[in-house]
């Protein structure tokens, strides 16, 4: 090795240190050149061979597509049609002046913060409950989880009976307290708590068992000492339990943020974006341009603002929780 | 410093919130799935009723027929089958496949190549929807079982946790088969799958849950009802007159859940498994 490495180093004077690799390329013993040599093409080709589908597939169906939606975001476009006029940014311009957007942005910050922020919370709740020794927690987790594999437009439909203001559960519940059931499907505001609630419904499930699964980990012999040193349940937990969960809620906060801004089954099963456009999310927005207004360059340009915006935070989160979680 | 007595006092009034706090979380995700199947059997004047009447008066099967009469549930039912059979199956195969690929074979751009298959984990479905859907309508795939599942088909968190789960594996085994003279696909097919049985059943689970109830790619390139899959064609249910018959609603709300709640509770423990393998590798 170290004569190869001498020979390197005259002949290629200025170049920094070689390492192993940079070596064997510019000056190759044949001794062990033709097998070596052979190996790594059948490996590439193999490579192609057994990555290639999927990676096309991403190219043809993701990546082309993300790009072709920036470009279509500069076209006054609409969807089927055979021409287009050239717009530049004036789709974007459109949006930002739209008196309708602020409500929009509005809409799908409280859907996102409460389902996102909401659903942490009551998941994390629900795991610490299903934690504990308790009979029959077995069963109350099924129970827990089973909204998450339905279909989203199922449930929004059976919620929406539940929800009937004459008719529901909850105006029935609310009848024994006295009090009238709120217009869930006439009001703008009721409608968006009525959706959101659902989103928690189905969805918490999954929150719940992530966090459960990273609670079993945490080494009982540490929280024993805890109790033993006379730290309150609560604030062990504050202390101890929850830095230790600190990966799993910076996970948490990436997926279910990505899944909630995604969300569209149970907003068009309930409510259409409707009333008023009081459930009109982003991404509800996206849909509706595009494919019930048809206006493909303005739907695209949305959809560049909000995957910025998407990007933007991930990159923040990322950033940002990496220094602060312990890993 | 709590004595052990103190501790003990304690301990009796939080088990007892414990067991409320479980059965309040119980009755609150389970009163909504009841509520829909009871629905499923009332009669108009049963549900149109204050105060409300939870059980109906009898359990026949009008409202069921009527939504089968309504809408081609059969079609649905075959559609959803198959659209999630292929589509899962060939997802599962280029998660592998390509899993298989970075870990264990040589290519200059390996980190590359997985990095652009995990960053499609952050492209949402409605930013590609529009190009995808011009695309799919000019190769006259409107309509078609193709349509549904192409676009959908390429396997980002699979490859992400099949790659998480190949890094684990004991190198004996591949040092042991590669000396066999095993090729690449046998080391696969024989080597690795069999051992990895309980994580690709956990996988291939979550990808069948999800493909069965993909909605929003399905409604847009569906538009005749008999190839529509079932979650498309149940909302057919939902606005006949304007007035929504919720019997009927909820006896075909109930025909798409029960088959996956059924599954879910004979196959919990590897759904559950495959649900927490992205946390707990995250």
């Amino acid at each position: 090795m170290p004569t190869i490495e001498d020979l390197h180093r005259d002949t290629t004077s200025a170049v920094a240190a070689p390492t192993p690799t940079n070596v064997a390329t510019p000056a190759p013993p044949r001794a062990f050149t033709p097998r070596k040599k052979k190996k790594p093409w059948k490996s590439w080709l193999l490579f192609l061979l057994f990555a290639g589908p999927n990676v096309a597939l991403l190219i043809v169906f993701t990546y082309k597509p993300l790009l072709q939606s920036l470009y279509y975001s500069t076209l006054q476009w609409n969807l089927g049609s055979a021409s287009a006029i050239p717009v530049g940014l004036g789709n974007y311009v459109a949006w930002f002046n739209d008196p309708g957007t602020v409500r929009v942005v509005t809409v799908t910050l409280i859907f996102t913060v409460a389902t996102v922020g909401g659903g942490m919370v009551i998941g994390l709740l629900f795991a610490v409950l299903l934690n504990r020794k308790l009979h029959g927690r077995g069963a109350a987790r099924t129970v827990i989880v089973a909204p998450y594999v339905l279909s989203g437009v199922a449930v929004g439909l059976l919620w929406l009976f539940v929800f009937d203001p004459n008719f529901g559960i909850t105006a029935a519940l609310l009848d024994a307290i006295g009090v009238a059931s709120p217009p869930w499907y006439n009001d703008p505001h009721w409608a968006l708590v009525m959706v959101i609630i659902v989103y928690l419904w189905k969805n918490v499930g999954y929150v719940a068992l992530i966090y459960l699964a990273a609670l079993q980990s945490v080494p009982r012999d540490l929280l024993e000492a805890a109790s033993l040193d006379g730290a309150r349940p609560m604030r062990a937990f504050r202390n101890i339990v929850l830095p230790l969960l600190g990966p799993t809620t910076f996970f948490l906060s990436i997926t279910t943020l990505l899944s909630s801004l995604q969300s569209f089954d149970i907003i068009q099963a309930m409510t259409k974006g409707g009333p008023l456009e009081g459930t009109t999310t982003m991404m509800y927005q996206i849909y509706q341009e595009g494919f019930q207004a048809g206006r493909a360059g303005y739907s695209s340009a949305v959809a560049t603002i909000l995957f910025a915006v998407l990007l933007v935070v991930t990159l923040i989160q990322m950033k940002y929780v990496e220094k602060r979680v312990h890993y | 410093m709590p004595t052990q007595t103190s501790t003990a006092r304690r301990r009796k009034p939080l088990q007892l919130g414990g067991y409320l706090g479980l059965l309040l979380a119980i009755a609150v995700m389970i009163l909504p799935l009841v509520w829909m199947f009871l629905a499923g059997f009332k009669e108009r004047d049963e549900i149109y009723t204050v105060p409300i009447q939870w059980l109906p008066d009898s359990y026949d099967l009008s409202n069921y027929a009527a939504a089968l009469a309504a809408v081609p549930f059969a079609n649905f039912f075959l559609n959803s089958t198959i659209t999630t059979v292929i589509g899962a199956g060939l997802k599962m195969l280029l998660g592998l496949t390509t899993a298989y690929a970075v870990v264990f074979l040589e290519f200059p751009f390996k980190k590359f190549v997985f990095g652009l298959v995990v960053f499609a984990l952050l492209v949402p479905q409605q930013i590609v929807m529009i190009p995808n859907f011009t695309l799919v309508a000019s190769l006259g795939w409107i309509n078609t079982y193709q349509g549904i599942i192409v676009p959908g088909l390429a396997s980002a968190f699979g490859t992400f946790l099949f790659r998480q789960h190949f890094l684990t594996l004991p190198i004996s085994i591949l040092e042991a088969a590669a000396l066999d003279g095993a090729s690449h696909w046998t080391r696969l097919w024989r080597f690795i799958v069999p051992i990895s049985a309980p994580t690709i059943a956990a996988v291939a689970l979550i990808s069948i849950v999800s493909e069965w109830n993909e909605y929003l790619w399905p409604l847009l390139v569906v538009d005749r009802s008999d190839m529509m899959t079932l979650p498309v064609g149940l909302t057919l249910l939902q606005n006949n007159d304007g007035v929504t018959n919720w019997g009927v609603l909820m006896a075909g709300t109930v025909l798409v859940t029960v088959p996956v709640l059924i599954a879910f509770f004979a196959l919990q423990k590897r759904i559950i498994a495959g649900l927490t393998a992205g946390g707990v590798t995250g």
